[in-house]
């Protein structure tokens, strides 16, 4: 039995670590289809990872162990993270293990790594690159708090699994409260992965950009763990989401045939997120830095509003 | 428990969040869209309220609202700043996230507000009337904050909506009089404020209220 619990488990990271650079490829093969490109095809994130795993790294001089810690770092709390959410089925031992505030204390936790590790060999880009990322990271982090706490406060508890048990027993019901914490967890899942009305995915070496200057210095296999990371990331908080606002397809039971379903279910969910962050991604044009706290203001109001909601119309 | 709660409870919510999309909106001319949609939300709940009590005066009240705040003000607000040539100016506001937790304060203080006068009357619906007086609250700091008199005058608009909303969601609608009193009051008061704006820019140069204090001043 317990075996099978943890086998589960690990089948869940796999499907994790595989699927996550095939969503990466999806939304821009979606983005490329929207704006009438043919588009790299769906593989093009693992053969980059392939050839950055392949090349030979370059560390500067300057650069201390942290620098070459953090790409380890980042990844595994990435994997952590990814074993946390309950995705496919709820019967995971780890899911149990913690809670949604230790999920987002997970995040800050490699966000903070890939600050200190940019701030480390102290170049302009990188130094900048980190300001901007923490200061993004701590107006997302009491957004995304709030957004948690309304499915929280609906059933009872603030771990995932008693969530999606809960949501999934009630049926399909329209929330006031969690439709204003659905749209705010939408917003912060575009800050906090670095997507285009907060920052731009595509550009290297623009004043604008935040994610890609944390990374300028990497290279090779670290460049490549970190690339996975992100993409294993944005998955997660799509994982995240399925959970919160749409558990039904999570499995209840242990059943191999449930198993099954559920994984395809999950892949349809991801495909939907996929292309709707790629259409989002093409109707909004990028924001100035200096809007963003706005953008991520708004975020947190939308999610303080649904739990006000949920306090007034006690449902 | 009224009947057909649940959405008259997803309506209130909409209502709130378009109330706070016209706290945040800057330009005049999006300003005006989205008070067509308020009206629109708040011809809907009027819809629903009618159709929960099949009242015919309620219908009637529905459809006058909706002749009235989606077509007829918002065409004539349209029309107007088209004329003064102000419907693409970007207002300065105060830092929009301090106005959003301001606004925020407004939405607790009015919800626990509402908690006593629920409790007091029988089989009214609390949340609307939190919600209904978190909107006023709202379109009352909006008119406060806005610097150009035509917003203010939305801010204006913006209020009595959330009045008729909380009328008409709490109670069931006011008498058919009142109704029509206050329809004729908004449609006269657009007018009038329309030609005065004129006068106001002939006389000051400007729509600017905070311009208009200074050169008062000055004199």
């Amino acid at each position: 039995m317990i075996a099978h619990l943890f086998m589960r488990q690990g089948v869940q990271i796999l499907f994790v670590l595989a699927m996550a650079p095939l969503l990466a490829g999806w939304v821009r093969q979606c983005r490329a289809w929207l704006a009438n490109r043919a588009g790299a095809g769906l593989l093009q994130p693992y053969r980059e990872l392939l050839r950055l795993l392949r090349k030979q790294p370059v560390v500067p001089h300057e650069a201390s162990a942290l620098f070459v810690a953090t790409p380890y770092i980042v990844f595994t709390t990435m994997v952590v993270a990814s074993a946390l959410v309950p995705m496919i089925t709820i019967h995971l031992p780890l899911a149990g293990a913690a809670d949604a505030v230790v999920l987002a204390g997970v995040f800050s936790l490699a966000r903070i790594f890939a600050a200190l590790a940019a701030m480390d060999l102290g170049t302009g880009f990188g130094s900048m690159g980190a300001r901007r990322a923490m200061l993004v990271g701590f107006l997302a982090e009491p957004a995304l708090l709030m957004v948690l706490f309304t499915p929280a406060l609906i059933s009872g508890s603030t771990s995932l699994v008693v969530i999606v048990r809960q949501l999934a027993r009630h049926g399909v019901i329209l929330y006031p409260s969690m439709a204003f914490a659905a749209v705010a967890y939408v917003m912060v899942t575009l800050a906090e992965n670095a997507r285009l009305p907060v920052d731009n995915p595509d550009t290297h070496l623009e004043l604008t950009m935040i994610h890609e200057a944390l990374n300028l210095e990497y290279s090779g296999r670290y460049l490549a763990l970190i690339e996975w990371g992100a993409a294993i990331k944005l998955f997660v908080y799509i994982g995240i989401g399925a959970a919160l606002f749409f558990p039904w397809g999570i499995a209840q039971g242990t059943s191999s045939a449930g198993l099954a379903i559920a994984y395809a279910l999950f892949s349809a969910k991801l495909a939907t997120a996929g292309a709707g962050l790629a259409v989002i991604e093409t109707v909004f044009a990028k924001l100035r830095l200096f809007r963003v706290p706005e953008f991520l203001g708004t975020a947190f109001l939308l999610a303080v509003l649904g739990l006000l909601m949920r306090y007034l119309f006690g449902h | 428990m009224m009947p057909l709660a649940a959405p008259i409870n997803l309506l209130a919510a909409l209502f709130l969040l378009v109330v706070f999309a016209m706290l945040w909106q800057r330009r005049l001319a999006n300003l005006i869209t989205i008070y067509a949609w308020q009206g629109t939300i708040l011809t809907l709940s009027i819809a629903l309220a009618a159709y929960a009590t099949h009242s015919a005066h309620l219908y009637a009240s529905a459809c006058l609202n909706g002749l009235l705040k989606i077509v007829l003000v918002p065409a004539l607000l349209r029309r107007l700043a088209r004329r003064l040539d102000v419907q693409w100016d970007r207002e300065s506001l105060v830092q929009v996230s301090t106005v959003m937790l301001i606004g925020l304060g407004l939405v607790i203080f009015a919800f626990n507000a509402a908690l006593p006068i629920a409790a007091a009357g029988h089989g009214i619906n609390r949340a609307i009337i939190g919600i209904a007086l978190a909107s006023i609250l709202l379109s009352l700091l909006m008119m406060i904050l806005r610097a150009t008199a035509l917003s203010q005058v939305i801010g204006f608009l913006a209020m009595e909506n959330s009045l008729i909303f909380a009328a008409t969601s709490v109670t069931y609608g006011m008498p058919m009089v009142i109704e029509f009193g206050i329809a004729l009051d908004v449609i006269v008061g657009v007018f009038i404020l329309g030609v005065f704006f004129f006068h106001i820019r002939e006389q000051f140069d400007s729509l600017d209220i905070d311009r208009i204090e200074r050169r008062e001043e000055s004199r």
